[in-house]
């Protein structure tokens, strides 16, 4: 970044206000941030992801990565720091105070946007969760800053700025996003778009403690009870390794049966495209793509799916994608790497059964024998 | 009681093409609709005037178009209707919309009464940001509840409010205070066929059109392009991967044999795989 530019800033250039000197109050703006979502003791995955994605900017910028844990005084806060740096922060900002212990958005607010205003990174990253999405738009709203929701890719131009690239119109285009003039620059990303970093076991490194100055009493909502959800209930979609989904090509809700047998017979958690849901056949958080979770799973077996691009955002990053369509000129055969033209749902039993064939101990000891 | 919620007109997302040349957006003959989540939004606001008395105002910014949709809100039973329409609003991004729609609230607390909730949905379906409710919530310093999935108790004497909140793994049960600002969970509530009287009525109805000056915003450099730190720099078509899928061909096979053959790509493709999934089967 150059420094010796003292020029009077310049009006802006076009329409789009883009100038290409930084306002003098934001000179100073340095080193990439990294929210630590921490709630009920545990640190969301997609704070490491983002520690991840977060070194390589900080790298390419010559700045220092940095966690900013907010919580509650204790053993699962402080977890939380270790953990920073073992997924690569250079420094931690930690804020603890009680009323941090459940996430409410003013306290985690005010804390937020004084850490900013005290220490002024230039780009301060967030998960893309009901907690980071929920923070993110008060905190960009009270800096006066821009935010770039759901981002699929992070690059520093070779002006140093933050490029922020996202799908737009329902995940049909990609738009790559700057916030020129001000600072700092903010982004979220949803949890699993970027790989997860090799953890280390990095010693602790710098830690710099924030004071909360607010009280119980000042912070209108209060959080009355929680209630977890029962492990039924629970899909853990966007951790799988294998995952198996359906789409219209099914033809019929019941249909779905056979993406469940076959997940049921290969352990892998089953999803489905955006039609799925909006028809009922199955609940949202089970839909896979850009409105519903990314994935990342080993094997991603897509069944009677077409392949609009906003499922495909949601699939990109799995490391095989095997494709069961009627439809040669499917785009889902433009991005999977195996497929098959073939009705699903007479396919889905035969694979289920040549999986359980394939995989059951009784048929390799026959083989053995 | 009085409830804001503000809905926005999208083009209906699945039925966008991209131009297959020239990677544009193809917005020709794609029709408008109301945002799908903010139909739950306004479900909540008419459920709650029933139950509480008041009126529901609804809100819109866009072009003069997005009259259509308000007309749909009022169908529904939404009291009045208002469009904050003018071309210093072109190219908001959310900071700047958050703004102008703050603004307007603002504007129809003094005309029509202060709202003591503003309901929006919990994104839209073209930006998918969910950044303009938290961004209204913060200008108008009212309470922020999002992800709501159920309204409880309403204490209208003592200014309080009971709801419960979707969070990753579980329901937050939180107490909060009016007014307040809250976006609306789908599938919260089924929405509702607005009747005969209410179609009657919307079909006759005024919409209010508010330009930026007349809704109070004097600093019309805080609006559109102007007022949106950040910028669109370039758009694109993701692009296609070098090789098309290895096809398992079909013809002249069963379907017994097709599927071990498919099985053997995969695991020739990802062996450790098939150690994996065995143990997954209780191997």
């Amino acid at each position: 970044m150059s420094t010796a530019n003292r020029e009077p800033a310049r009006p802006a250039a076009g329409r789009a206000g883009i100038k290409k000197e930084l306002p003098d109050r934001f000179k100073d703006y340095r080193h990439v941030w990294v929210f630590i979502e921490l709630e009920r003791g545990q640190v969301h995955p997609v704070s490491f992801e983002l520690l991840g994605e977060g070194r390589k900017l900080a790298d390419k910028l010559g700045v220092q990565l940095a966690g900013v844990v907010l919580g509650p005084p204790g053993e699962a806060t402080w977890y939380a720091v270790a953990e920073a740096f073992a997924y690569g922060a250079d420094l931690v900002y930690i804020a603890e105070a009680p009323l941090l212990a459940d996430y409410r958005n003013e306290p985690f607010t005010k804390v937020m946007t004084d850490l900013v205003d005290t220490h002024k990174p230039e780009i301060l990253l967030l998960g893309a969760t009901t907690l980071g999405r929920d923070l993110a738009g008060s905190v960009a709203t009270t800096l006066q800053t821009g935010l770039t929701a759901d981002c699929t890719e992070l690059d520093v131009d070779t002006d140093g700025s933050l490029a922020a690239t996202r799908p737009t119109f329902g995940g049909s285009l990609l738009c790559t996003i700057y916030t020129l003039n001000y600072r700092p620059q903010m982004a979220t990303v949803r949890a699993r778009v970027m790989p997860m970093p090799q953890r280390t076991d990095k010693p602790v490194g710098r830690i710099i403690q924030h004071k909360v100055s607010l009280a119980e009493d000042e912070i209108v909502t209060k959080v009355l009870g929680f209630l977890p959800d029962s492990q039924s209930a629970k899909a853990n979609l966007a951790y799988a390794d294998v995952v198996v989904a359906g789409g219209l090509g099914l033809g019929a809700a019941e249909n779905l049966q056979l993406v469940k047998n076959l997940a049921r017979a290969i352990g892998a958690e089953h999803g489905c495209s955006r039609p799925l849901v909006q028809k009922g056949w199955m609940p949202a958080d089970r839909q896979i793509g850009q409105t519903g979770k990314t994935i990342r799973p080993k094997l991603y077996i897509a069944a009677g799916i077409s392949g609009a691009i906003q499922h495909r955002v949601g699939v990109e990053g799995a490391d095989l994608i095997v494709a069961i369509n009627t439809d040669p000129t499917a785009p889902i055969f433009d991005f999977a790497h195996l497929g098959i033209v073939t009705d699903a749902i007479r396919f889905l039993p035969a694979l289920t059964e040549a999986f359980t064939r394939r995989l059951s101990p009784h048929s390799r000891d026959k083989l053995a024998s | 009681m009085h409830i804001v919620i503000c809905i926005k007109q999208v083009p209906d997302s699945a039925q966008i093409r991209v131009h297959p040349v020239t990677n544009t957006i193809m917005r020709q003959g794609v029709p408008t609709i109301i945002n799908p989540y903010d139909l739950f939004a306004l479900e909540e606001a008419l459920r709650l005037r029933d139950a509480y008395g008041g009126e529901v105002t609804v809100l819109s910014m866009g072009p003069p178009m997005a009259e259509d949709s308000l007309r749909k809100a009022l169908g529904y039973g939404a009291d009045r209707a208002v469009l904050l329409t003018d071309r210093y609003f072109a190219g908001s991004d959310t900071l700047a919309t958050s703004f102008a729609l703050s603004q307007a609230i603002a504007k129809v607390g003094e005309t029509f009464g202060p709202p003591d909730i503003v309901f929006t949905g919990k994104q839209t379906i073209d930006g998918d940001t969910a950044q303009v409710g938290p961004g209204i919530a913060k200008r108008l310093d009212l309470q922020q509840l999002t992800y709501v999935a159920k309204i409880g108790s309403i204490d209208l004497g003592a200014r309080e409010i009971e709801v419960e909140r979707r969070c990753e793994g579980g329901t937050q049960m939180l107490k909060s205070r009016l007014p307040c600002l809250i976006t609306v969970l789908e599938g919260t509530n089924e929405i509702r066929r607005g009747s005969f009287e209410d179609a009657l009525c919307a079909a006759r109805s005024q919409i209010v059109k508010w330009t930026a000056v007349a809704a109070g915003i004097e600093d019309l450099t805080r609006c559109g392009l102007r007022g949106s730190p950040t910028v669109v720099k370039r758009v694109f078509a993701p692009t296609a991967r070098a090789e098309k899928a290895e096809q398992i061909e079909t013809a002249e096979k069963t379907l017994r044999d097709a599927a071990d053959e498919l099985i053997a790509a995969i695991f020739t493709r990802q062996p450790p795989l098939e150690h994996e999934l065995a143990f997954n089967n209780g191997a």
